[in-house]
C-alpha cells in the first residue's frame, strides 16, 4: 500500500492528510453508531423495567463513578484504593447543604459537589502524585480514612454514624420532584448527568490533554524529555477525577435522600475498581461494561448466597490478575484481533 | 502510685503490648515487600488463617497453647509456600494494579472459605491458665498477657536480628534486599529465598494472628478490619527494616492506645494523619533496609 | 563570533567518593557539529543528563543561551530550546509512529494543555508530524505500533521526536548505536540536514560517523574532558590513541572498548 500523498497543499508541498495513519487519527473522535447503544439501552430500561429503576439509579451511579476512577487510573496509570474520598465529599457537600436547609436545588447542588471534590482532589494531588507505588496507594487510602474520620467527629453536623437521613431535594428543574417510592425521576435524572458528564470525559479523552496523559501513561520520562509540566498535568487529572466522582457522591445522596459514613468505606473503593477491572480500564466504556456485569451478578447473587458470591468474586479476580487484566473489554478485543485477522485472510 | 501515673503507665504498656501485636503479625509483611517489591494486601488474611488454626487446634482439638501456635505457624507456612509457587510468582514483573487485584481476590477466597468452614462467628481463644491474671510489677498490677506478649516481641526481634546478622540465611536476604541482581550473580537462589521467606512471614503472621487473638478477635472480617493498620506499620516502618516496623508499630500501638483514652472520639484520625506527613516527609519509611 | 548555545563551568557530579563528572568546562555554539567520544564509562550519558537535567550537578552551572538553567526541570529546559534523544529508546510503545510524533509536536506548539477538542481536529499539528515522518523514511510505518517495529526504525522515531520539538540544541546520545547500515544511513543523512543554526552534541563510537559528521571532538575520559579539537587533531593525538588500547586511530569502524 502506498502512502496516499495529494501534491500541491497550500503551500505547494504534499498534504499527508490521505495517509491511513493520519487518517486513524483524524477521525478518531467521530461517533461510531454502536456508542448510541448504551443510551438506548438505558432509556428502554426505562420502559421496559420499571420497577428496577431504584437498581437502575444505582447502576448509573456506579458507571459514573467507574467512569471517574478511569480517568485517573486508566488515562493517568494512578493506582488509587482511596477513590471513595472524593464520592464522600460529593456526597456529604449535597447532604449537608439539604440537611440543614441552605441549599436543596439539585442540579447546581451537584456543581458544588464537584467544586468541592475537584479542591481536595488539586490539594491531596499536589502533595500525594510526588510519591509512587505503594506510598501513593497508602497515602490514599489514609486520605479517604481521614476524611471518613473527620465526618464522623463532626457528627453534631454529620449524624456520625447514622448519617443524614430524609433530606430534602428540590424538584429537578424546578418541575420533576423526586419520588422516594418510585425512582422514575431519579432515574432520568441521573441518566442525563451521566450523558453530560461522559461526553466531557470523552471529549478529554480524544483531546491533546488526554492524549498527552497517554503519555505519562506510557512513557513519563519520555513526556519530561518532550517538556511536558507532568505534575501538573497529572493533578489536573486527578482533580477532573475528583469532581467527576463528586459529581457521583452528589446524585448518590440526591437519589437516596440520604448519607452516611458509608460513603468514604475502603469498601468502596475497592468495588469501584473491580468494577472498572472487570470492564476494561483505559477503554472509554469498561465503566459501562463493568457495572452492568458487576452490579447485575451482585444484586442478584449477592442476596441469595453472600459467602458463594464472594468466593466467586475472589476466584474471578485471581483469573483477572493472572490472565485478563484487561477486562471484558480487553478479552473482546484479543479475539477480535485474533479471529478478525483471520477471517481478513485469504 | 498516683492514680494518674499509674493510667499512664497501664496504657503504655497496653499500647506497646498492642503494638508488640501488630509487628508480629507485620513484620513478615515488611520482609517480604522489601524483597520482592510485592504489594501483598492478603497478609492479614494469612494472620486470620493462622490465627483460626491456632483457636481451633485449641478449642476442638485441645492442643495445649505452645503447640497449637507452632502448628498455626507451620500450616501457615505451608499454604502460603504454595500460594507463592503457584500464583505470586507469576506476577513479581507485573504492575502493582495486578498485584493489588491478585491479592484482594485472595482475601475475598480467605473470608469466604473460613466462613463457610466454620461459620461467620468469631472464634474465642482461652488462654493458657499461666497466662491469665495479673502480674505483679513491683510499681503496679498489669495483665499477665500483655507482659508475656511484650516479652514476646523483644525475643522475636532480637531473634530475627541474629538471623540476619548470623547466619548464612540472613545474610543472603539481605544482600538481595540490598541489590538483587548483584545477588543472584553471586549464586543465591533469589527464588528459592523468596518462597523460604515468604513462608515464614506468613507463618509469622499466623502467630501474630493467634497471640493477638485477644486483643484483636479472630472472626471472618478480620482481614480486611485491621488491613489499613499492618500496611500503615510497614509503609511508615520502611519495607525490609525490623526496626523500622517495629517502631512503627510500637509507636502505632501506644498512639492508639492513648487516644482512645483521652480522646474517645475520633482518635484514629491521628494516626491518619500523622500516617500521611510522615509518608509525605519520608516516603521510603523510618527505618532503613536491613543490609 | 558566533554565539555560544550551551556552555558549562566548572560542571561536576560526585556521589560520595566516587566522581562522575569533573570540572567539565564545556562549550557548544550555533551550528555547531560536536561529538562526544571516549571509552565506556567515561561519563559522557551522566554529562547529557546533566546538560538536560536528569541529574543535577554537585558543583558548577550549566547555561543555555547565555542563561543560567541549571536549577530547571527537564520540561523547562525543553522549552528553552534543549532537546535529546536517549540511548536506549524511550518511545510510547503501545501506539502508533504517527502518534508518538504528534505528541511531541502538540506539546512544543502548546496544544496539549486543550482539554475540550479532538486532537483528530489539529490536521495542522498531523500534517507536520507526517511531513517529519516522511524526512526519515517512517511514512510507509506511520500507522504502526512502535512495538511491532524493527529496532532501528525505532531509533529512527526517537530521532523523530527530537527533531519536532524544533531545539536550539540538541543533543544525541549514541543515534546509531546497534541499528543496522541501512537504517543508520537514514539516520546519519537526517541528522547531515538538520536546520544549520541548531547546534548539535553528538555522543558517538564509531569514528567513521565522527569524521563524517563534527567540526570539533572532545574526549572524556574519567569524567574528565581529556582532549578536544578537530577530528584530525584527535585522530593524530597519541595519548588518545593510547586511550584505545594502542590501536591506530584508523578508519576501521567501532574501536575496542577499554575496560576501566
Amino acid at each position: 500500500m502506498t502512502a496516499a500523498v495529494s501534491p500541491g497543499g497550500p503551500t505547494g508541498g504534499p498534504v499527508w492528510l490521505d495517509h491511513p495513519a493520519a487518517r486513524v487519527l483524524i477521525r478518531r473522535h467521530r461517533l461510531r453508531w454502536w456508542e448510541l447503544l448504551p443510551w438506548i439501552a438505558a432509556i428502554g430500561v426505562y420502559f421496559a423495567f420499571p420497577d428496577y429503576l431504584g437498581f437502575g439509579t444505582e447502576l448509573l451511579i456506579v458507571i459514573l463513578f467507574a467512569l471517574s476512577l478511569d480517568i485517573a487510573l486508566g488515562y493517568a496509570g494512578i493506582v488509587t484504593l482511596g477513590h471513595a474520598a472524593f464520592f464522600g465529599i460529593g456526597a456529604y457537600t449535597v447532604g449537608l447543604l439539604a440537611f440543614h436547609g441552605i441549599w436543596t436545588e439539585p442540579i447546581s447542588g451537584l456543581v458544588l459537589a464537584a467544586i468541592a471534590a475537584a479542591v481536595i482532589g488539586v490539594a491531596s494531588g499536589l502533595v500525594l502524585l510526588r510519591t509512587r507505588g505503594l506510598t501513593l496507594l497508602m497515602l490514599t487510602i489514609c486520605t479517604m480514612a481521614l476524611l471518613g474520620e473527620a465526618a464522623n467527629m463532626a457528627h453534631a453536623y454529620t449524624g456520625g454514624f447514622d448519617g443524614l437521613p430524609s433530606l430534602p431535594i428540590a424538584p429537578v428543574l424546578g418541575a420533576f420532584e423526586f419520588n422516594p417510592l418510585y425512582a422514575d425521576t431519579q432515574y432520568l435524572y441521573t441518566l442525563a448527568v451521566l450523558l453530560i458528564c461522559f461526553v466531557f470525559v470523552r471529549a478529554l479523552v480524544y483531546s491533546p490533554f488526554g492524549q498527552s496523559l497517554t503519555g505519562i501513561r506510557e512513557n513519563a520520562l519520555r513526556m519530561h524529555a518532550i517538556g511536558a509540566p507532568v505534575r501538573g498535568r497529572l493533578v489536573i487529572c486527578y482533580a477532573v477525577s475528583a469532581a467527576i466522582a463528586g459529581i457521583a457522591g452528589g446524585l448518590w445522596a440526591q437519589t437516596n435522600a440520604y448519607v452516611n459514613l458509608s460513603v468514604f468505606d475502603l469498601d468502596r473503593s475497592a468495588t469501584v475498581l473491580i468494577v472498572l477491572i472487570v470492564g476494561g480500564y483505559g477503554r472509554l466504556y469498561g465503566a459501562f461494561v463493568g457495572a452492568v456485569a458487576y452490579m447485575t451478578l451482585s444484586h442478584f447473587l449477592a442476596r441469595i448466597y453472600p459467602t458463594a458470591w464472594q468466593l466467586g468474586l475472589g476466584l474471578m479476580l485471581l483469573l483477572i490478575a493472572l490472565f485478563a487484566h484487561n477486562g471484558i473489554l480487553g478479552v473482546g478485543e484479543a479475539l477480535w484481533r485474533r479471529y478478525g485477522a483471520e477471517r481478513a485472510a485469504p | 502510685m498516683p492514680n494518674g501515673l499509674a493510667d499512664f503507665a497501664g496504657i503504655l504498656l497496653g499500647g506497646v503490648s498492642a503494638g508488640t501485636v501488630l509487628f508480629i503479625v507485620s513484620v513478615g509483611l515488611s520482609v517480604t515487600m522489601g524483597l520482592m517489591g510485592f504489594v501483598n494486601l492478603a497478609h492479614g488474611a494469612f494472620a486470620m488463617f493462622g490465627g483460626y488454626v491456632i483457636a481451633l487446634a485449641m478449642n476442638r482439638v485441645h492442643l495445649g497453647f505452645a503447640a497449637a501456635l507452632a502448628l498455626g505457624f507451620a500450616a501457615t507456612a505451608a499454604v502460603s509456600a504454595i500460594l507463592e509457587r503457584l500464583l505470586y510468582r507469576r506476577l513479581y514483573r507485573a504492575g502493582e494494579l495486578d498485584q493489588v487485584l491478585l491479592t484482594i481476590g485472595l482475601i475475598f477466597i480467605f473470608i469466604a472459605g473460613i466462613t463457610m468452614v466454620v461459620g461467620p462467628e468469631s472464634q474465642p481463644l482461652r488462654l493458657p491458665p499461666a497466662l491469665q491474671g495479673q502480674l505483679n510489677l513491683g510499681f503496679m498490677q498489669y495483665r499477665t498477657y500483655s507482659v508475656f506478649l511484650i516479652m514476646v516481641g523483644v525475643l522475636i526481634v532480637t531473634a530475627i536480628w541474629l538471623v540476619f546478622d548470623h547466619t548464612l540465611i540472613g545474610t543472603r536476604i539481605r544482600a538481595t534486599l540490598d541489590n538483587r541482581g548483584m545477588a543472584e550473580s553471586l549464586g543465591i537462589n533469589v527464588d528459592r529465598l523468596f518462597t523460604i521467606t515468604f513462608a515464614f512471614g506468613s507463618g509469622m503472621a499466623a502467630l501474630g494472628g493467634g497471640l493477638g487473638a485477644e486483643f484483636l478477635g479472630l472472626d471472618p472480617q478480620y482481614a480486611l478490619k485491621y488491613l489499613v493498620y499492618f500496611l500503615i506499620a510497614v509503609s511508615v516502618g520502611g519495607l525490609g527494616s525490623i526496626a523500622g516496623v517495629y517502631s512503627a508499630s510500637l509507636l502505632i500501638g501506644v498512639l492508639d492506645f492513648v487516644l482512645k483514652f483521652y480522646l474517645p472520639e475520633g482518635g484514629t484520625i491521628f494516626i491518619y494523619a500523622l500516617t500521611i506527613l510522615l509518608l509525605l516527609w519520608r516516603p521510603q519509611g523510618l527505618g532503613r533496609k536491613e543490609t | 563570533m558566533t554565539e555560544i548555545r550551551l556552555e558549562t563551568r566548572a560542571l561536576s557530579l560526585r556521589f560520595g567518593a566516587l566522581v562522575a563528572v569533573d570540572n567539565v568546562n564545556f562549550k557548544l555554539a550555533a551550528g555547531a557539529r560536536h561529538a562526544l567520544i571516549g571509552p565506556n564509562g567515561a561519563g559522557k550519558t551522566t554529562f547529557v543528563n546533566l546538560l538536560t537535567g536528569v541529574l543535577q550537578p554537585t558543583h558548577g552551572r550549566v547555561l543555555l543561551g547565555g542563561r543560567d538553567i541549571t536549577g530547571e526541570t527537564q520540561a523547562a529546559r525543553v522549552k528553552l530550546g534543549l532537546a535529546r534523544t536517549f540511548q536506549i529508546n524511550r518511545l510510547f510503545r503501545g501506539l502508533s509512529v504517527l502518534e508518538n510524533v504528534c505528541i511531541a509536536v502538540a506539546e512544543r506548539v502548546g496544544a496539549a494543555s486543550a482539554m475540550l477538542y479532538p486532537t483528530g481536529r489539529r490536521t495542522d499539528i498531523i500534517d507536520e508530524a507526517m511531513d517529519l515522518l516522511a524526512v526519515l523514511k517512517l511514512a510507509d510505518a506511520a500507522g504502526q505500533r512502535i512495538a511491532e517495529l524493527p529496532y532501528g526504525r525505532q531509533r529512527l522515531v526517537e530521532l523523530a521526536i527530537a527533531i519536532g520539538l524544533r531545539p536550539e540544541v540538541l543533543l544525541l546520545d549514541e543515534p546509531a548505536a546497534g541499528v543496522a547500515s541501512a537504517e543508520s544511513q537514514v539516520i546519519l543523512d537526517a541528522i547531515e540536514r538538520l536546520p544549520e543554526h541548531i547546534a548539535v552534541l553528538i555522543i558517538e563510537h564509531d569514528m567513521d560517523v565522527v569524521f563524517r559528521f563534527a567540526g570539533r571532538v572532545t574526549v572524556m575520559v574519567a569524567g574528565t574532558v581529556f582532549a578536544e579539537g578537530t577530528p584530525r587533531e584527535i585522530e593524530a593525538d597519541p595519548e588518545v590513541r593510547e586511550i584505545y588500547l594502542g590501536q591506530p586511530a584508523e578508519r576501521a569502524g567501532p574501536k575496542p572498548r577499554q575496560r576501566v
